[in-house]
């Protein structure tokens, strides 16, 4: 493709608020001092629970939700006061899917790709033109001239990427692009749009409620709650020593590691006399902890009961979890000595 | 039956199809941009003129209640000033106009309001002028409707036209009248009754026929 090495925008969200006012008087305050840069280039993911304010802050890089406080910027573009033609502007350079795909039940596939381009007002030889090149892009060319009805969910998101991309943005922005997918299509989504970012260089801003989409497509995340971002970062630095309480109860979702049932009907949160210590393990990269653990037995002398575990692959790292309880009076000890060794530690609570 | 009364069956048709059609005609011409300025007018909407929304919604209700027949007598200076005559099929078409033009922009605001507010965000986000959202998105989107509407349009005018005779428009409702009621010639009544029946069954079938034809959404029943 002829797209590379555009320059990818950068996003800045500064002191940002929205407030709503409710139908029945009073105000929702839907974001609340929000400050965010997401990086030129990067799959930023944004992941929060239902009604913490992701869809409010993605619509804003469009226009299609103003800042009632604070201001939105797009490269040097200020989203928040532009309007009419220079709004207009602003949005041909940010491409947008979305969960229900949006698409025109009354255009074939080439039609809904063209749509973008007929609004710029580009010829229609150019429209014909790129419009081929998207299809092909997305891998739907045998389905051109079928209607969106014709289509499954996974192949109606491939046409929303290729709408997105028809007026080569710089930006592209998926609000919760793969919760209608299985999670089959929702892998093929989701390597589809890895490739662009990687093929075009555009910024990717992408809201989920779940934390395995930022595992395997985000290079950066942010954690949403309650209108407020409580934590952002590279995706591994998070993954690895998460913060905040929301940002660990998606993870432990993600990872499926959990306490057993029996040791957390037992946890306290202070020890007893003779008891155990329960912490979360957790390391990033190569670091076999096997051997760290039997280490801490050999050389320390302390025993360790593994009580759950998994490794798996964050943006083609491995992401290692685990769960293990060992006796309360040395957990300090063995706390250091893995931290020492570049494993990070939680402590989860206490069993008698 | 005499060939005389053949002859003014077929010419009474051909006047019903004359009014219907240049009444329709100018209705959709009228009634298609009044129903969709009705539709993407209310507050925060497309086109956000809350005041004309309300002022041209209590017209339009206003219009729709008046008893066709009753608009038919009260608008005759109305109708001189137009057609140059108040009498007379041709004068006739004002008053089905003037019927046609609300009821059609109700039935295109309905089909209008229908159509999905996703697409409306996606086109904005595309950068779409409100315009173009109109022509682009909510006119196709809402065409299996609006065509419905028409049909509903067609068959209501087809009914309206019998009334005209009251201002000496001609056409089958007139001849059934003149001839089966006054003349009591109950076989023409009959006749013209059957005609009827037979073009708005016409009407209602091809209206169907092209509003399929149109519409690309999945079948009902199969769902998403
Ligand atoms: N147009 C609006 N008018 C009033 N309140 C709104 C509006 N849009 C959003 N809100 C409120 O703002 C808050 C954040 O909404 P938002 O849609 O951004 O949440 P979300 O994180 O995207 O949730 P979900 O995962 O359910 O989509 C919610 O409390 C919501 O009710
Ligand atoms: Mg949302």
């Amino acid at each position: 493709m002829t797209e590379r090495n555009r320059d990818a925008a950068s996003i800045s969200f500064e002191a940002v608020g929205k407030a709503f006012a409710k139908p029945g008087g009073g105000t929702v305050h839907a974001l609340e001092d929000v400050s965010l840069r997401v990086e030129p280039g990067s799959i930023t993911g944004i992941i929060g629970r239902s009604g913490a304010g992701k869809s409010t802050l993605l619509r804003m890089v469009n226009g299609l939700e103003r800042p009632t406080s604070g201001r939105v910027l797009l490269g040097a573009h200020d989203v928040g006061t532009a309007r009419g033609r220079a709004l207009r502007d602003i949005r041909r350079d940010v491409g947008m899917i979305f969960q229900h795909f949006n698409l025109l039940a009354s255009r074939t596939v080439a039609g809904n790709i063209a749509m973008p381009l007929e609004i710029a007002g580009v010829a229609k030889s150019e429209i014909t033109a790129r419009v081929a090149e998207l299809v092909e892009r997305v891998g739907l060319s045998q389905q051109a001239n079928r209607y969106p009805a014709e289509l499954s969910g996974g192949q109606k998101q491939r046409v929303g990427i290729a709408r997105a991309l028809a007026t080569k943005p710089k930006v592209l922005l998926s609000d919760e692009a793969t919760s209608a997918l299985d999670p089959e299509t929702t892998q093929t989504v989701l390597s589809l749009l890895k490739d662009i970012n990687r093929d075009l260089g555009l910024t990717v801003l992408l809201i989920t409620h779940e934390m395995a989409v930022v595992r395997d497509i985000a290079s950066h995340v942010a954690v949403i709650d309650g209108g407020r971002i409580v934590e952002h970062g590279p995706t591994h630095d998070v993954f690895i020593a998460p913060k905040h309480a929301t940002t660990r109860s998606f993870l432990s979702g993600v990872t499926g590691v959990k306490l057993p049932a029996f040791v957390k009907s037992r946890l306290q949160n202070t020890p007893s006399e003779g008891g155990e210590e329960v912490i979360r393990v957790t390391f990033f990269g190569q670091h076999a902890t096997d051997p760290m653990l039997a280490k801490l037995t050999g050389e320390l002398g302390i025993e360790v009961n593994i009580l759950a575990g998994a490794v798996e692959e964050i943006g083609s790292h491995p992401f290692g979890n685990l769960l293990v309880s060992l006796p309360a009076a040395r957990g300090e000890e063995a706390r250091r000595y893995l931290q020492d060794h570049n494993l990070n530690t939680e402590v989860l609570g206490y069993v008698g | 039956m005499s060939a005389n009364l053949i002859n003014l069956l077929i010419e009474a048709t051909g006047q019903t199809l004359y009014m219907v059609a240049i009444s329709t005609l100018l209705g959709t011409l009228f009634g298609l941009p009044l129903g969709t300025f009705l539709a993407t007018s209310q507050r925060g909407e497309l086109l956000s003129a809350p005041w004309i929304n309300k002022v041209l919604g209590l017209v339009v209700n206003a219009t729709r209640s008046v008893p066709f027949i009753i608009l038919v007598v009260a608008i005759i200076p109305f109708t001189r000033l137009v057609a140059g005559t108040s009498i007379g099929t041709t004068a006739a078409i004002v008053p089905l106009t003037l019927a046609a033009v609300p009821f059609i922009a109700r039935l295109v605001e309905n089909a209008i309001r229908e159509v999905d507010s996703g697409l409306i965000e996606a086109a904005r986000a595309m950068g779409a002028t409100p315009i173009q959202i109109i022509r682009k998105v909510l006119i196709p989107e809402a065409l299996p409707g609006i065509t419905l509407g028409l049909t509903l349009a067609v068959v209501s005018l087809i009914g309206y036209s019998a009334m005209v005779g009251a201002v000496g428009g001609e056409g089958l409702g007139d001849l059934g009248i003149r001839y089966g009621y006054q003349r009591f010639m109950p076989e023409v009544m009959a006749i013209v009754v059957v005609i009827l029946i037979v073009l708005v069954q016409l009407v209602q079938s091809i209206g169907e026929w092209i509003a399929a034809k149109v519409d690309k959404r999945a079948p009902k029943g199969r769902g998403e």
